[in-house]
């Protein structure tokens, strides 16, 4: 359907690698990126790149939409693809506002340590909402009720009084490469732990935190 | 007993249903603050005694009332917060304009609040993507139809419709509109879904 928009590749703009994603494919990543942003307790690596693609092939089908013949039933069906493809998007951004809002002094602690290199989980803007809503609430818990109270009770850390992502949480995945030999940690004192082999295409129940690189890498797509 | 004040404060929100929000109560926090004053100024007091006087015996008192010293505090902070964070979901629901009634149960602060982080959210979702950025407050629900029966509750008047004509909301009257154009009226009970 979407070769008789005669919508150009998208190129990355990260600038090390040159990769050209039919518009499908892109749709295809979005989904990816939601569905694991959806289903993970912490946040996860910010894919700006596929925000930005996205909305430049909205902007386009709506600018081909709006030169095509009114009553068309062609134009019905875009239109109705554009407004699915809106609604994920959309909730993509807001699962991540929601997750920036909910750990905030984690998510900004963690961006504060982040080594030279590695990648971001903020895109730029949200580190700035996030340095707003934190400057925001801390202004706010101090001029109503911390600047009244004793000397010594005049500060609250953040960082212990927000409480962290459950890295422990349980999440359902399918295995889209096959890896080998993944350590399993013990639960409870009396269990050992234990080295499991993910085959291409099985669904598994595990603890998050067992498989977080695994989601980050691609290797596994959390449902 | 000590803390009495604060606990009420963190009940009293416990009690409201869900996501609703009742008066600031300013009265409340007033009181947990004037306690923990007196709690502390008590405990300087008692601190010099044990030091100079030797009262060692005052330690245990000490350390109970710095207990309820943070006590107070954590119940305070969680009170202040947890409203904050039906506030936020204030904005989420109706929109940047809050009805009036909401806004008389919020304290000045709050506002202030309020407008800071509505001021926030817009410049970030102004900055999605190259253009005029994405209204990430629409498209809360799959859209499962293009265009959904409505029936107007109250009078609104004029309403623009995408090929630029127009609709005349009065109330009572059903209209076969674009489901994204409508979905700001519904949460605002202006309109109403009609499911056949």
């Amino acid at each position: 359907m979407t070769e008789e928009l005669d919508l150009p590749g998208q190129d990355s703009d990260a600038g090390s690698e040159e990769v050209v994603l039919t518009p499908a494919e892109l749709i295809d990543r979005l989904e990816q990126a939601w569905m694991n942003e959806k289903f993970a307790p912490e946040l996860l690596e910010n894919k700006s790149e596929i925000v930005e693609c996205v909305m430049e092939q909205l902007q386009h089908m709506e600018e081909n939409l709006r030169r095509a013949k009114k009553g068309d039933l062609k134009v019905s069906i875009h239109q109705m693809e554009m407004e699915r493809i809106r609604f994920v998007l959309s909730s993509y951004l807001r699962c991540r506002l929601t997750k920036i809002e909910k750990f905030f002094p984690h998510v900004l602690e963690k961006e504060k340590t982040r080594r030279e290199g590695e990648p971001s989980c903020l895109s730029p803007e949200e580190c700035a909402f996030a340095r707003e809503y934190m400057a925001n609430t801390e202004t706010y818990l101090k001029n109503v009720a911390l600047k009244h109270m004793p000397p010594n009770l005049q500060k609250v850390d953040l960082l212990r009084a927000v409480p962290k992502p459950d890295l422990d949480s349980y999440v359902f995945l399918r295995v889209k490469e096959r890896q080998e030999n993944i350590l399993v940690e013990p639960e409870t004192d009396e269990q050992r732990d234990y080295v499991i082999d993910l085959e291409e295409g099985s669904q598994h129940l595990i603890r998050y935190k067992t498989i977080a690189p695994l989601v980050a890498s691609g290797a596994v797509q959390l449902i | 007993m000590f803390c009495e004040r604060a606990m009420e404060l963190v009940r009293e929100l416990h009690r409201a249903a869900e996501g609703r929000l009742p008066a600031f109560n300013e009265d409340g926090l007033r009181q947990v603050l004037e306690e923990m004053k007196a709690l502390y100024e008590q405990n300087q007091s008692d601190v010099n005694e044990a030091k100079s006087g030797g009262r060692s015996d005052l330690i245990p008192t000490i350390k109970f009332r710095h207990c309820s010293l943070l006590r107070n505090q954590r119940c305070t902070v969680a009170y202040l917060y947890d409203r904050l964070l039906r506030i936020r979901a204030l904005r989420w629901e109706c929109g940047s304009v809050l009805p009036s009634a909401l806004r008389f149960h919020m304290s000045a602060e709050e506002m202030e609040w309020f407008n800071h982080y509505k001021k926030s959210l817009a410049t970030y979702m102004r900055s999605l993507g190259g253009h005029e950025g994405l209204d990430i407050t629409q498209d809360m629900k799959p859209p499962k139809n293009l265009y959904i029966e409505v029936r107007c509750l109250k009078d609104y008047g004029e309403f623009e419709v995408d090929d630029g004509t127009s609709v005349l909301l009065k109330k009572n009257s059903q209209h076969l509109l674009p489901r994204w154009k409508c979905e700001q009226l519904i949460r605002q009970g202006i309109l109403e879904h009609v499911l056949s």
